[in-house]
């Protein structure tokens, strides 16, 4: 059923998981640092519903203070692509001309290789790190949104509201921020909640390959390559961080649903 | 009186929306008779493009009861092999958007002969005969190089040209034409139009001819049929509805329309807007605009009666009407 | 250029148009620039010259492809004209840069076709004016609701209706509020570009009689395109006839319906349909296609399909000139002055 069913959902799972990102002290059963030789690899049971590892640290506690750094990926590795690509995109898409041109050559560029391999280069050139990741996934990462709003502005600025706002003699920056930006905002940032969950994926790609975070900060994709080798033994170790990830995708996809209907000012 | 070609009785049409059932047609009765050109006119949402559609079942997802009689047999209950005999080969059909209407892959000459193919018995060279010969009848010059062209290469006013021909090909008896020119410009609208009625005279076909332009019905018809809110409201020869309308609506309509006068005169709309048609209507539909109401009127459905020779009209106030 | 106003006087005119041209480049086709053909150009608008005066209703009428709409974006300045003047009281409105500009916009507005399409669908109808408003500082701060709501009543539309989003009204409501927004400005001249084509005829009526009521009481000078003949003599004192780029005929709007003096606005008058059985003709008005803008015919553009047209038509274009009558100016090498019979 639509309406305002995606939004709560998607918005239940996401403050849940702000929760943990912010109080992990509070939120989490035990210490996720904290070893404890008695109760090595133990399976889910009453005392660590995700189970312990090969050190009796708690699956569970380890998979919600990983939240933290996890969602703050989540904002830093789209936020810049986001502010950047929708100003580019922006100017780019009403004013065509030259500039579009060349826009359209760099979008080529960047689109003719595949993603990950692009960000993995860069990180392999500046060194592992979340802090590199940024910059990588930034760099990489506006031209997807650029050439989404250059799309709508495209569209947009054939519209006969965009026309009247030149005969009323309004300045451009007036008619970019107050009437293009506005109507051209609803897929960016449905297309941004999806690149959250997507920044998380790949945060735990290059996570998972040593690129991303560094230990000891621990984020999902590090506790999944900590868990790969026990698998046979002990699935919980890997699967449960697993299951986070798929939670956070899940709760961004419908919290972005949810958002798209709420910013349509026609319902 | 021979008997009528098309003789559609109390037809009604229910379409299942996800707000409720819509009722876009209600108990419509009409004739049309070999040779006679019908206008059936009325504003957006009186329903006289569905009842074009009902006609030939091309209505999805509707609920139609009634009857369609074409030549004796009630379309409404055939089995698709007697409809398809029916369709396109005795009753052809032309849309407002040529554009929509014709397949924008295949050239002109190859939908020509395709309706000649599905239609009719003639070989390869017989067709191609044929195609040109009704390119010819529809005034498209340089028909030989023109059966090769694309939708897409004509003119608005050609396409429709083109559809006409297409639904011509099978020489059939009578021609559904759904706001035909609405989308052409003025003097392309004359041309189409002038066409259609050559057509008819010259192929003794009847043609049912659906439109919102009164004045395309005084142009073109011998009989006009006036809907409103699916319902007929009034029916009868053109001539003599416009001088004499008997029903309230009709009156108001022709006052409206922008005429030779003293210049610069204020119009004169109808007020108000037509009603919606998801809820039952009790009484007359145009009550809250008309300006003859009787105290019956909100109440009691006025019946489709005749007030003069061939010339019925739906309105307890039809005495009082003045043009 | 001095015209004979409203009252009598001559008059420099509010809007005076002359010599307007307007061409579009088009794509051309690889194989063309290969063989070194020009790129083709789209002939919008040729030579065009009006006048608009104060108080008056110009229409303009033609069918697709006329390029009435470019007309109307090149006298707002939305397109710059190739060629020609454009004068607002006498001063060049062309050349003007920067506030000069924006006190032209101010002077000149525009009311658009559709009404789907004209207003931002995420600004609230209150808004939008009072943005027109404070743009241009038309009134104080503290004045521009109690502006916004006279506004609306100036338009007939409810005092709530500020409130609302454009979705929420109707397609005639829409227009309405279009209308509102040029006026908010307080122009001289409102150039309106088809405003009723996209509304049902009965809605079409409302928004004719508002535009008379709005003329009335605030003394605007009006342009009023439209490709509906019928609708033109309800509203315009004086009409202009395109075609093909270029205007055929000038006139007084009742005169010219009456007595056209151009073949083309003959068959034009005579397409359409009137609401007279009695008055039926057997065969069309005009025979042929409307030519192309991007290769118009040479000399008078409506030779081709012209049943009167002479060896001349098809080498000299025709003079947008008064041949005879003042205040009337006809291209046609056939038009002379009626004869003291047919003098309206």
């Amino acid at each position: 059923m639509r309406g305002r069913a995606p939004l709560l959902a998607g918005g239940a799972i996401l403050l849940a998981l702000l929760l943990c990102a912010l109080l992990p002290g509070v939120v989490a059963p035990y210490d996720p640092l904290a070893f404890d030789y008695a109760a090595l690899l133990q399976p889910p049971g009453a005392a660590h519903p995700f189970g312990t590892d090969q050190f009796g640290r708690d699956i569970l506690s380890r998979t919600i203070a990983a939240a933290t750094i996890d969602l703050q990926i989540a904002l830093f590795a789209t936020t810049g692509p986001l502010v950047i690509g929708t100003a580019v995109g922006l100017l780019v898409g009403y004013y065509g001309g030259v500039a579009d041109a060349v826009f359209g050559r760099v979008v080529d560029l960047v689109v003719t290789f595949p993603f990950l391999v692009l960000v993995i280069a860069i990180v392999a050139v500046l060194g592992p790190g979340l802090g590199n990741m940024y910059v990588a996934v930034t760099a990489v990462g506006w031209v997807f949104y650029a050439r989404l709003m250059r799309g709508e502005v495209m569209v947009l600025r054939g519209q006969d509201y965009v026309s009247a706002c030149k005969v009323l003699g309004y300045g451009q920056a007036r008619i970019l921020l107050r009437h293009v930006l506005p109507n051209a905002a609803r897929p960016i940032l449905v297309y941004w909640m999806t690149d959250m969950a997507l920044a998380i994926l790949l945060g735990s790609s290059l996570g998972y390959l040593g690129l991303g975070a560094q230990p000891p900060e621990a984020e999902w994709g590090v506790l999944i390559a900590d868990g790969k080798n026990l698998f046979t033994q002990a699935w919980w170790v890997a699967v449960f961080p697993g299951f986070a990830i798929v939670l956070a995708g899940i709760g961004f996809s419908l919290a972005g649903d949810g958002m798209a209907d709420l910013l349509d000012v026609k319902r | 009186m021979t008997a009528p070609l098309l003789d559609v009785d109390s037809l009604r049409v229910t379409f299942d929306t996800p707000r409720g059932p819509v009722l876009a047609v209600d108990g419509v009765s009409l004739q049309v008779g070999a040779g006679e050109v019908l206008g059936l006119v009325g504003e957006s949402g009186s329903g006289k493009s569905v009842t074009l559609r009902a006609i030939t079942r091309l209505l999805r997802r509707a609920t139609v009861t009634g009857q369609v009689l074409w030549r004796g047999r009630d379309l409404l209950i055939q089995a698709e092999p007697a409809l398809r005999a029916v369709r396109g080969r005795e009753v052809a059909m032309i849309f407002q958007e040529p554009m929509a209407a014709l397949n924008p892959v295949l050239t002109i000459g190859q939908q020509i002969e395709e309706s000649l193919a599905a239609h009719g018995t003639l070989d390869r060279r017989a067709r191609r005969a044929r195609a040109l010969e009704l390119m010819d009848l529809v005034g498209i010059a340089a028909g030989a190089q023109r059966l090769g062209a694309y939708p897409h290469e004509f003119s608005g006013g050609m396409r429709q040209r083109a559809m006409i021909a297409i639904a011509l090909a099978p020489q059939p008896m009578l021609l559904l034409a759904d706001e035909p020119t609405t989308a052409l410009d003025v003097t392309i609208q004359d041309q189409v139009l002038k066409l259609l009625l050559r057509l008819a005279d010259e192929l003794g076909m009847a043609m049912v001819l659906v439109t919102h332009d009164l004045g395309v019905v005084a142009e073109t018809c011998s009989r006009v049929c006036v809907m409103y809110a699916g319902r007929v409201a009034e029916a009868g020869p053109v001539a003599d509805v416009f001088a004499h309308p008997r029903h309230a609506y009709t009156a108001a309509l022709l006052r409206s329309m922008p005429r030779p006068g003293p210049a610069r005169e204020r119009l004169a709309p109808i007020p108000g807007q037509p009603p919606r048609l998801d809820r039952a209507i009790p009484g007359c539909p145009f009550v809250p605009r008309c300006g003859l109401v009787e105290p019956r009127c909100p109440t009691h459905a006025p019946p489709l009666v005749p007030v003069a020779p061939a010339h019925q009209a739906a309105c307890w106030s039809s005495a009082r009407v003045a043009p | 250029m001095l015209v004979v106003g409203p009252g009598g006087a001559l008059t420099i005119p509010l809007l005076e148009a002359a010599g307007l041209s307007k061409r579009f480049p088009l794509r051309r086709p690889a194989l063309d620039w290969l063989r070194g053909r020009p790129a083709p150009v789209l002939h919008a608008v040729q030579g065009v010259s009006l006048v608009v005066n104060r108080g008056e209703t110009l229409g303009i009428v033609g069918e697709s492809g006329c390029g009435k709409s470019t007309l109307a974006r090149c006298l707002v300045r939305l397109h710059d004209p190739d060629a020609g003047t454009v004068r607002l009281d006498g001063q060049d409105a062309l050349a003007l840069t920067g506030p000069a500009r924006r006190g032209y916009n101010r002077r000149v507005q525009m009311v658009f076709q559709d009404p789907y399409g004209s207003l931002n669908p995420r600004l609230r109808v209150g808004d939008a004016l009072a943005e027109a408003l404070l743009v241009h500082r038309v009134v104080p701060r503290a004045a521009v609701p109690a502006r916004v709501r006279a506004l609306l009543d100036l338009v007939h539309l409810p005092a709530d209706a500020g409130g609302r989003y454009p979705h929420e009204f109707s397609g005639g409501q829409r227009q309405r509020v279009g209308i509102a927004r040029a006026l908010a400005v307080e122009p001289s001249v409102i150039i309106a570009d088809e405003p009723v084509s996209a509304l049902d005829v009965s809605v079409q009526a409302q928004i004719v009689n508002l535009f008379l009521e709005l003329q009335e009481r605030l003394g605007l000078a009006l342009l009023f395109i439209t490709h509906d003949l019928r609708l033109v003599r309800h509203i315009a004192h004086r009409t202009a006839v395109m075609y093909l780029g270029r205007i055929v005929e000038t006139g007084p709007t009742e005169a010219m319906f009456t007595a056209p003096r151009h073949p083309y606005t003959a068959a034009l008058m005579s397409a359409v349909p009137q609401v007279d059985p009695g008055a039926r003709r057997r065969g069309p008005a005009v025979r042929g296609e409307l030519p192309s803008a991007i290769a118009p015919p040479p000399g008078c553009p409506f030779h081709p399909r012209c049943p009167i047209a002479e060896p001349r038509c098809t080498t000299e274009p025709p003079a947008l000139i008064p041949r005879g009558l003042p205040d009337w100016p006809v291209a046609c090498h056939l038009a002379s002055a009626p004869n003291a019979r047919d003098a309206p």
